[in-house]
């Protein structure tokens, strides 16, 4: 049964209010709330034995069409581990929206790893995004951890935008996400992140450029307050005639920790790579000027983070 | 109005204590225009940010509409109708032209066209910059002239600009002596300008020429200008002192 707890989470991970349209499948506490497949997107069980969660086809020129898999932990101290695979078919244009919200009611630690595996084929278009987020009951401290792995085989002349998004409430995330692109292939992947408390975050994010006219471009932004402790180490290899991008950008508040490591490595006399990463604090000339603005330095700080999150 | 009384401000160095500002006094009426202007390191900044809250006098008050504001930070200020133009304003990641001119305006929405306008009067199409960033993907000129126009949109009844020249073209700096002339045409914003541009210069009812942290002259444009022009003239006493004993 879906809960108005439910509900919130589901708005807040995957905007979903009302009744969904499309292909979706909600998975609660370990079981299936709702399954729906349409006639290009078709949702089924896993089959291996011993191996939770579902398997996506989307059918060749699939176009237009959105898919939502949202995970939703209520029960305190539920722990799994599940696979999604997803077959995305030639010439489809695709928006994917998955996620994770936990919301812990008790003093029991709630988990949820999730092994996503993409194999998208020739001259398609996807648009993945995946939200995670955390809140306990008040007075609660049951930790939320999430440790997605994305593992992505990007077809000739393929697209993906891929958008993650962690805000607030996960104790202990370590992210893996890979990226095979052929040739003409494009990935996109935009981080944004920030941790509070005593949050740990760990990012390890690989693309492997094979053909020509590869790109991959990262863009990560994180805010680290409190006493939280971020690991980022995206790393772009190119094996041909290839353009990678990496831009890592950390706001450090507090008495945080955050180390950035982005890492490219070329095979290629043609493969052009560039890093770039910042750490930094909220510069004192912004906030200045927003309070002249009439914002008291609370609001400042609150916009300045929720404009570099945006 | 604007009242400036006896403003001192002291900062420490390693050589000792050093004045920037001495016993500064100034009027500044309502719906008037006044210019700061004085050579490099005199004091006009300074004067200028203690005016919006940004420095605090080691003595001295400011008085607006009457009411002692300073005491007051930054924010109360602002609230007030002072309003401060950065002369190396800031840049925001993820915070684009439109969201600055919102928070400026302090509405919820506002119109593409009222954008437009803000934007035209500092020389910028809106068609090409609203959804910009504000970030370093913008000229230091192009960030100058959005940091005007958050001014403009602010609309507060003191406005404070701090060399809105710096850095800007010709072309754009015709466009916006106009803009300074259409405001105080209306007199509905009382405008300190700190400037050593001749137009603006021009444009205002009164100069304070602004050096070794006091208030050298004042007066109409007409009566400091010729002023400032003879003490202008190059020339360093030292090679000129050497050129008389050779």
């Amino acid at each position: 049964m879906i809960t108005e707890i439910d509900r919130d989470l589901l708005e807040k991970i995957a905007d979903l209010t009302g009744q969904p349209v499309g292909a979706i499948n909600i998975r609660k506490d370990g079981g299936c709330e709702v399954r729906q497949s349409t006639e290009h997107i078709k949702i089924e069980p896993q089959t291996e034995e011993g191996r939770q969660g579902i398997v996506i086809r989307i059918l060749p020129g699939t176009r237009g069409e959105t898919c939502h898999i949202p995970v939703i932990i209520s029960k305190s101290g539920h722990s799994e581990l599940v696979y999604n695979d997803f077959y995305v078919g030639d010439d489809c244009d695709v928006e994917i929206v998955a996620g994770c919200g936990i919301h812990n009611s008790g003093c029991n630690e709630s988990r949820h790893d999730g092994v996503h595996t993409f194999y998208i084929g020739k001259n398609s278009r996807v648009r993945y995004a995946e939200k995670h987020y955390g809140e306990n009951d008040p007075g609660q401290t049951g930790a939320n951890i999430m440790n997605p792995k994305t593992v992505v085989y990007l077809g000739q002349g393929s697209t993906m935008q891929m958008d993650t998004v962690q805000i607030r409430g996960i104790d202990s995330t370590h992210r893996t996400t890979q990226f095979v692109c052929e040739a003409g292939s494009e990935v996109v992947v935009t981080e944004r992140l920030l941790t509070h408390g005593r949050q740990l975050a760990e990012s390890d994010m690989e693309i492997q450029l094979n053909g020509d006219d590869a790109k991959g471009r990262v863009i990560s932004r994180s805010v680290a307050q409190d006493d939280s402790h971020q690991i980022f180490r995206p790393v772009v290899v190119g094996n041909a005639a290839c353009f990678g991008h990496v831009q890592c950008d950390s706001i450090i508040m507090g008495h945080a920790c955050v180390e950035s490591v982005p890492a490219i490595t070329a095979n290629s006399t043609e493969a052009q790579l560039i890093h770039e990463a910042a750490i930094g604090k909220i510069a004192g000339d912004q906030l200045l000027k927003l309070e002249t603005l009439g914002l008291t330095a609370e609001e400042a700080e609150d916009t300045i983070l929720k404009g570099f999150l945006a | 109005m604007l009242e400036l009384q006896n403003i001192s401000y002291r900062v420490s160095t390693p050589e000792g204590e050093t004045d920037i500002l001495k016993d500064v006094s100034l009027t500044v009426p309502d719906g008037k225009l006044v210019v700061f202007t004085g050579p490099n390191g005199g004091g006009k900044t300074t004067l200028a940010k203690i005016i919006m809250g940004l420095a605090t006098p080691t003595a001295g008050r400011v008085i607006w509409n009457g009411e002692d504001v300073t005491d007051l930070d930054i924010t109360e200020r602002a609230r007030r109708g002072i309003s401060y133009g950065f002369q190396q304003p800031p840049r925001f990641k993820g915070i684009t032209v439109h969201d600055l001119l919102l928070l400026a305006a302090g509405e919820e929405k506002l119109s593409k066209d009222r954008c437009c306008q803000y934007l035209t009067r500092v020389g910028l199409c809106a068609n090409d910059y609203l959804d910009r960033e504000v970030d370093a993907s913008l000229s230091g000129g192009e960030v100058k002239r959005i940091e005007i126009a958050t001014i403009l949109a602010r609309n507060a009844q003191l406005m404070i600009f701090d060399e809105p020249e710096a850095g800007i073209d010709l072309w754009s700096f015709a466009r916006l002596t106009e803009t300074f002339e259409q405001i105080h045409a209306k007199h509905a914003s009382t405008m300190i300008i700190i400037s050593h541009q001749e137009r603006i210069i021009r444009l205002a009812d009164e100069i304070a020429v602004v050096a070794g942290g006091q208030i050298a002259h004042r007066g109409t444009t007409d009566e400091v200008f010729p002023m400032i022009l003879a003490d202008t003239l190059g020339g360093c006493p030292v090679i000129e002192r050497k050129e008389v004993t050779l």
